[in-house]
């Protein structure tokens, strides 16, 4: 059985800047192993601070007085809490796609940027799982949602999406935070190694496990990483199939269609994709990292967003087509209310900012320009937000009978709670730059490697006798 | 009184190197030794004579059991425990149970992968004699090293080391136990 991971030969140098083994590791290790921090990470977390403090404060307050502070009622039950859970849940989605499925299809390039991309996964989980719990409303009796044995001798009802969504993003939360640990199990080594504290020596020293570095290490190592990478794909797959099943399996106009499950999936990506170049691109350039994040890489993670972008607008046009081809009048008036009704202004800016917008994409000139590529994947995590609320808002608020009608306005606290998580979210990603290497460095020496074994004239090693053939063949 | 030894060590500069010695040092019989490299190299531990192919196995059978966890809690709970007619359905509704399913095996395969990764290599392990070796830090960074353990049959104190010396290494020390 063939164990080891099969690295193809790179196409072309994905690291720039001539470096060596030892300044790829100075680079990445020494953000974590210095005290010297740009102006803007003490600025940017500060700020990020201030939203923690909202999102206590949120929560708190909802605590105290129920969900009645938000603006949920009868029929828009959902509200922001769903909208903000398939929000987040989907930007988890790219960490994934990045660590494991462009692992599989051996994809070097991802190898800047995916332990960034699943830390951002592990945030937005957290985010994610936040909302159901408070929506629940009684988020002390919150356990019920599990298979334990209690006084009430009920147990989850199995045949319902929400009992498989508590399943699936408690699994993909747990799956996600064990490949990221795996993955810097070698980094913590590192670490270690290079640590001058005594206090950084024994913390690193501890997560690194002992590791050792040894063939044998590496040679499970590779198994179980590879294996973990297989495992996360199809994972990340169902969660947000089971995410859109929630919806698809009711009979609400606008939610009943099977196209939910793969467009769901589509529309995680393109967001999650949106929101890495969100953070990579400031972080990049205040830690001057792009030697390992180069234009390259923005340039393919734009194409990435415009594939995925197109996939969620022939969405957005197959269900149009099948309200229209259904002939059911409950669908159709969906489609109409939604283009001319009292929501209407975020469905057309849902459509600019999904659909229009990225678009200009399709030329280099605009994928080379950074700042471009910022606003634009700040438009487009605005406008995945608007598809959430026009799916779960437009839906619910007029349904089969008008006088079951009604209107849903967010109150300050379900803001509050939002913002609060992206406060959140944005101060736990600061504190990973900071205190966690950001780029797998061993990975980034494999790449270096495979790169320098290719193009020896680049070769910075001083390697004296080059073995002929040292590839062994699957 | 000398102190016990772990091994001898050499150190190279590439991972060439240290592939080239390793296939050397298994050519002249050497059959207990380890490799320490800053990244996994393909070949490696075939080089050193390593083979084995417990992890996968290992992940496989968490797999099975999370299924059968996963599909029989949700037969005790819906057929036998609390039987609830949903919608006409049968208490056993089996498709409905393929997702929860598919999420416990998936749960319990990446703990089978990361706890048997980390148990197969006997971690965590706070104390290997290994780390005594000189510059071995570097192991961790931009260094190659091999190491023929005082255990092998053929293990002796000064031909190992001339052996290794003649390997290309940069430096060749003994590690103490």
């Amino acid at each position: 059985m063939q164990q080891q991971i099969v690295r193809t030969e790179p196409a072309e140098r994905l690291i720039e800047g001539g470096h060596s083994y030892e300044s790829i590791t100075h680079k990445i290790g020494s953000v974590v192993l210095s005290y010297k921090h740009p102006k803007a990470w003490y600025v940017v977390t500060a700020i990020a601070a201030a939203g923690v403090f909202m999102l206590i404060t949120s929560i708190a307050w909802l605590l105290l007085r129920g969900v009645g502070i938000w603006g949920i009622n009868q029929p828009v039950g959902w509200g922001f809490a769903i909208i903000n859970f398939v929000w987040w849940i989907g930007i988890g989605h790219a960490g994934t796609l990045i660590s494991a499925i462009l692992l599989l299809l051996r994809q070097q390039w991802r190898t800047s940027i995916n332990r960034f991309a699943e830390a951002m996964t592990i945030f937005a989980v957290m985010c994610a799982g936040m909302f159901p719990l408070l929506h629940v409303g009684r988020p002390w009796v919150a356990y019920w949602l599990l298979p334990i044995p209690n006084w009430t001798g009920a147990w989850p009802q199995f045949r319902s999406p929400l009992i498989w969504d508590v399943f699936a993003v408690t699994t993909y939360f747990t799956v996600s935070l064990l490949f990221w640990f795996t993955g810097l199990i070698p980094d913590f080594a590192t670490l270690r190694d290079r640590a001058k504290k005594r206090i950084s020596q024994v913390i690193f020293g501890v997560l690194a496990m002992g590791w050792r570095n040894s063939a044998k290490h590496w040679h499970r190592y590779d198994a179980a990483y590879l294996l973990l990478a297989g495992l996360s794909t199809p994972l990340v797959v169902s969660v947000h199939s089971i995410v859109s099943l929630d919806f698809a399996v009711s009979l609400i106009p606008g939610w009943h269609t099977t196209i939910f499950p793969p467009y769901f999936v589509a529309g995680a990506i393109y967001s999650g994709f949106a929101m890495v170049l969100t953070l990579v691109i400031p972080i990049r350039a205040w830690y001057k990292m792009q030697d390992f994040l180069t234009m390259k890489h923005l340039d393919w993670m734009a194409k990435i967003m415009l594939a995925t972008g197109l996939i969620v607008f022939y969405g957005y046009i197959m269900e149009m087509f099948t309200a229209f081809y259904s002939a059911n009048q409950y669908e159709q008036y969906l489609v109409a209310n939604r283009f001319f009704g009292p929501y209407a202004p975020y469905f057309w800016a849902l459509l600019i900012c999904n659909g229009l917008i990225p678009q200009v994409l399709w030329s280099p000139k605009v994928r080379q320009n950074v700042a471009l590529l910022f606003i634009i994947a700040l438009i487009v995590n605005i406008g995945m937000w608007l598809e959430r609320f026009v799916i779960v808002v437009t839906s619910l608020h007029r349904d089969f009978l008008p006088t079951s009608w009604g209107m849903y306005y967010p109150t300050v606290w379900d803001w509050g709670l939002y913002l609060g998580t992206i406060g959140f979210f944005t101060f736990m990603m600061f504190l990973f730059v900071r205190f966690v290497p950001m780029i797998s460095i061993f990975e980034m020496r494999d790449l270096l490697h495979q790169t320098d074994r290719h193009h020896p004239a680049a070769a910075t090693t001083a390697a004296a006798t080059p073995v002929a053939h040292t590839e062994v063949t699957p | 009184m000398s102190v016990p030894l772990h091994g001898i060590i050499a150190e190279y500069e590439s991972a060439e190197e240290l592939l080239h010695a390793a296939k050397r040092a298994r050519q002249a019989g050497y059959t207990r030794m380890d490799a320490y490299s800053p990244f996994p190299i393909h070949g490696l531990s075939e080089a050193i004579g390593f083979e084995e192919h417990k992890v996968p196995w290992v992940v496989f059978i968490s797999g099975v059991i999370g299924a059968i966890a996963g599909f029989s809690l949700q037969y005790y709970v819906s057929v036998i425990d609390y039987p609830l007619n949903v919608g006409g359905r049968p208490f056993l509704s089996w498709p409905s149970f393929i997702p929860v399913t598919f999420e416990t095996t998936v749960l319990f395969a990446a703990f089978g992968a990361f706890i048997g990764m980390l148990a197969l290599n006997g971690l965590p392990q706070p104390y290997h004699p290994v780390f005594n070796a000189p510059r071995f830090e570097r192991a961790s960074q931009d260094r190659f090293f091999l190491c023929i353990e005082a255990g092998d049959p053929l293990f002796d104190r000064v031909k190992t080391k001339q052996f290794l010396e003649n390997t290309g290494a940069r430096l060749v020390s003994e590690v103490e136990e």
